[in-house]
């Protein structure tokens, strides 16, 4: 009876160690979260708050009442040029772009890793390699091409290059391509199926998931891009969204803190919600091919 | 590994077939049609490497050796651009002087808090999923301009009289606030902190590795006696190496490139202590139009970054533990 008893009660300590144990790890990694994430929540909260109070009550996360006038008082712009026109701008340049981008990157990748074609793994490995060139080498011919051929202020440069794919997309694909059976192909193809059918009835319902992640990051890279847009769009009613908030809030010219945060706020609405609601295709695309955030 | 599945389905046939035409023209016909098919479904990668990759590469290398102006034209110059930026352009030294300072100081640390959340994260613990969502969000939405005029408000302030809530925070910790943006000590980790903030990527990549960590070897390390930080020592982080090689090798390259982040919070300030390299060759070529200067600046960035590339995969014979190796 005395050994039951030291035995519970030696269960009992260890249960407890566990539990402090427990509330050790979730008070750090909550702190790390409060911290992680305080600024996101600061700019949030900017948005909203009467102008006085925005860097008098600098580090609090609660407005004393909401103004969503700046909001509204934002939306305006500058210039004459409303954010209606750049957030027009930014869904045409991020959305044609990821469109061009997926189809292309989508067709590619199925050459590469199915059809067995003279000078493929050749290719392949050139393609491989212009992984590695910085876009600074490319940048200034590209730049001098689309001058001469009057492409400047539109965005053509932005888009038209997209029909190429992307490298990084084309190589996840594979990689995925490589995991369906082989066999379904040659069933096909046994059916009478041309390459190119396998390719819309086998291949391509299979990869959606790939091409799914591949949508979200060309999406949310194309809608933060500034370089691209800074180079070849000078004109403002051309700004997207990126170069629009650099003007805007060029420092020394801004007088309505409340309208910035909230522009800044909102720009950031389209990739939080996408990160909110195809969180595991961005987890499991960066987990799988290592693609940079 | 394309041709000689061809060829062996062609060895594969009986003489008396190999005789017969039509197979074997049908045969033929039916590789060059996978030939045509193939290029078909690469053209647009193909087409757009030689429009968007191959001349711009050519063209580049060309006027790397002009003084190209956009507006004036340019000539050859053979090597006097870069006679121009190892002599006598200063603010060049600067800018790779800065650009170094950045990577020594961002790279190292970004990675350390990535691999430290990874193992904290690597856990059966409720709720662990929630806290990695967290830790990801600065990095989906740290790229942009929002989030750099944002970072710049936090250690600014307005940029007139009222101070950021960096500042204000230390004020409450009694602690005496700083000129972020006005001291070249202090404006470089505004920038460095930006990216250490956004761990995020690097870290879903070190979990995505401890997972693959088969349990077998931890269950082996505790019948052995081993302690929880000798089994992180022996186990976890020599299996590990290989991920954080490659993390290491990716966050260098695109240290070395960073641009928007500076261009939107320092503007390369004070005293071109953030003026990195993107940011400089940046202005060279679309400030003052100098497309040929700024090619060379370009392909020596290329130089820098293969070079670091190919001395750390030398080094890594010496740290990188790869287990089919050692069998």
């Amino acid at each position: 009876m005395d050994q039951a008893l030291n035995f519970e009660s030696h269960r009992h300590q260890r249960r407890r160690a566990n539990l402090t144990r427990g509330l050790v790890y979730y008070a750090g990694v909550g702190l790390l979260a409060v911290v992680m994430l305080y600024p996101v929540a600061w700019l949030v909260a900017s948005s909203l708050k009467p102008l006085d109070e925005i860097w008098t009550n600098v580090t609090s996360l609660i407005p004393s009442a909401l103004r969503f006038e700046n909001y509204a008082e934002g939306w305006q712009g500058f210039g004459g040029i409303s954010f209606q026109i750049f957030f027009g701008n930014s869904f045409v340049h991020a959305g044609v772009g990821t469109l061009f981008t997926v189809i292309s990157s989508a067709v590619v990748a199925y050459g590469f890793a199915r059809v067995k074609f003279r000078g493929r793994d050749l290719w392949f490995s050139i393609m491989l390699m212009t992984l590695m060139l910085p876009s600074q080498i490319l940048m200034i011919p590209q730049y001098i091409i689309f001058n001469e051929l009057g492409w400047i202020n539109t965005f053509l440069p932005l888009l038209i290059p997209r029909l190429g794919g992307d490298v990084f997309f084309i190589f996840m694909i594979i990689q995925f391509i490589r995991g369906i059976p082989i066999e379904l192909d040659e069933a096909a193809m046994i059916d009478g199926c041309s390459k190119g059918g396998i390719f819309f009835r086998i291949i391509l319902p299979q990869i959606t998931p790939a091409l799914v992640t591949a949508a979200i990051f060309s999406f949310y890279w194309t809608w933060e891009d500034f370089l691209g847009p800074l180079v070849y769009l000078q004109n403002p009613n051309m700004y997207t969204v990126a170069l629009a908030l650099r003007a805007y809030t060029d420092l020394g010219s801004v007088n309505n803190w409340g309208a910035v945060f909230a522009m800044l706020t909102l720009s950031l609405v389209p990739v939080i919600l996408i990160f909110v609601f195809f969180q595991r295709y961005l987890v499991e695309g960066i987990a799988t091919t290592g693609l940079k955030g | 590994m394309s041709e000689p599945a061809a060829v062996l389905t062609g060895a594969n046939q009986t003489q008396e077939e190999a005789l017969r035409r039509a197979p074997t023209n049908s045969r033929s016909r039916d590789f060059k049609r996978n030939n045509l098919v193939g290029y078909l479904f690469v053209s647009p990668w193909l087409i757009g490497f030689f429009l968007f990759g191959f001349i711009p590469i050519a063209i580049s290398l060309y006027l790397a050796f002009t003084n190209y102006h956009l507006l004036r034209g340019g000539e050859w110059v053979g090597l006097a651009n870069f006679e121009r930026m190892f002599t006598s352009d200063i603010r060049y030294g600067r800018a790779v002087v800065a650009t170094f300072r950045y990577v020594l100081l961002a790279v190292p640390l970004r990675l350390i808090f990535a691999l430290a959340v990874a193992l904290l994260l690597n856990t059966k613990r409720r709720g662990v999923y929630w806290f990695r969502a967290a830790y990801y969000i600065p990095s989906v939405i740290g790229g942009s301009v929002a989030v750099a005029v944002m970072w710049r408000q936090l250690f600014g302030g307005d940029g007139r009289v009222n101070e950021g809530v960096i500042n204000t925070l230390l004020g409450f910790m009694g602690i005496e606030r700083l000129n972020w943006f006005g001291n070249p000590d202090t404006a470089i980790w505004t920038l460095v902190l930006l990216a250490v903030w956004q761990f995020g990527s690097p870290m879903l990549i070190f979990l995505a590795g401890l997972r693959q960590i088969p349990s077998e070897f931890y269950e082996a390390a505790s019948i052995d006696g081993a302690s929880g930080w000798q089994k992180l020592m022996n186990v976890t982080l020599p299996l590990l190496t290989p991920i954080i090689f490659f993390n290491f090798i990716m966050q260098i390259i695109s240290g070395f490139r960073v641009f928007t982040q500076a261009f939107v919070i320092t503007a390369g300030n004070p005293l071109d202590s953030t003026l990195f390299y993107a940011l400089y060759l940046y202005r060279r070529a679309f400030n003052d139009f100098q497309m040929g200067y700024a090619s060379a600046m370009a392909w020596v960035l290329l130089l820098i970054i293969a070079f670091f590339t190919l001395l750390n995969f030398r080094l890594s014979r010496l740290w990188v533990f790869y287990e089919t190796k050692e069998g």
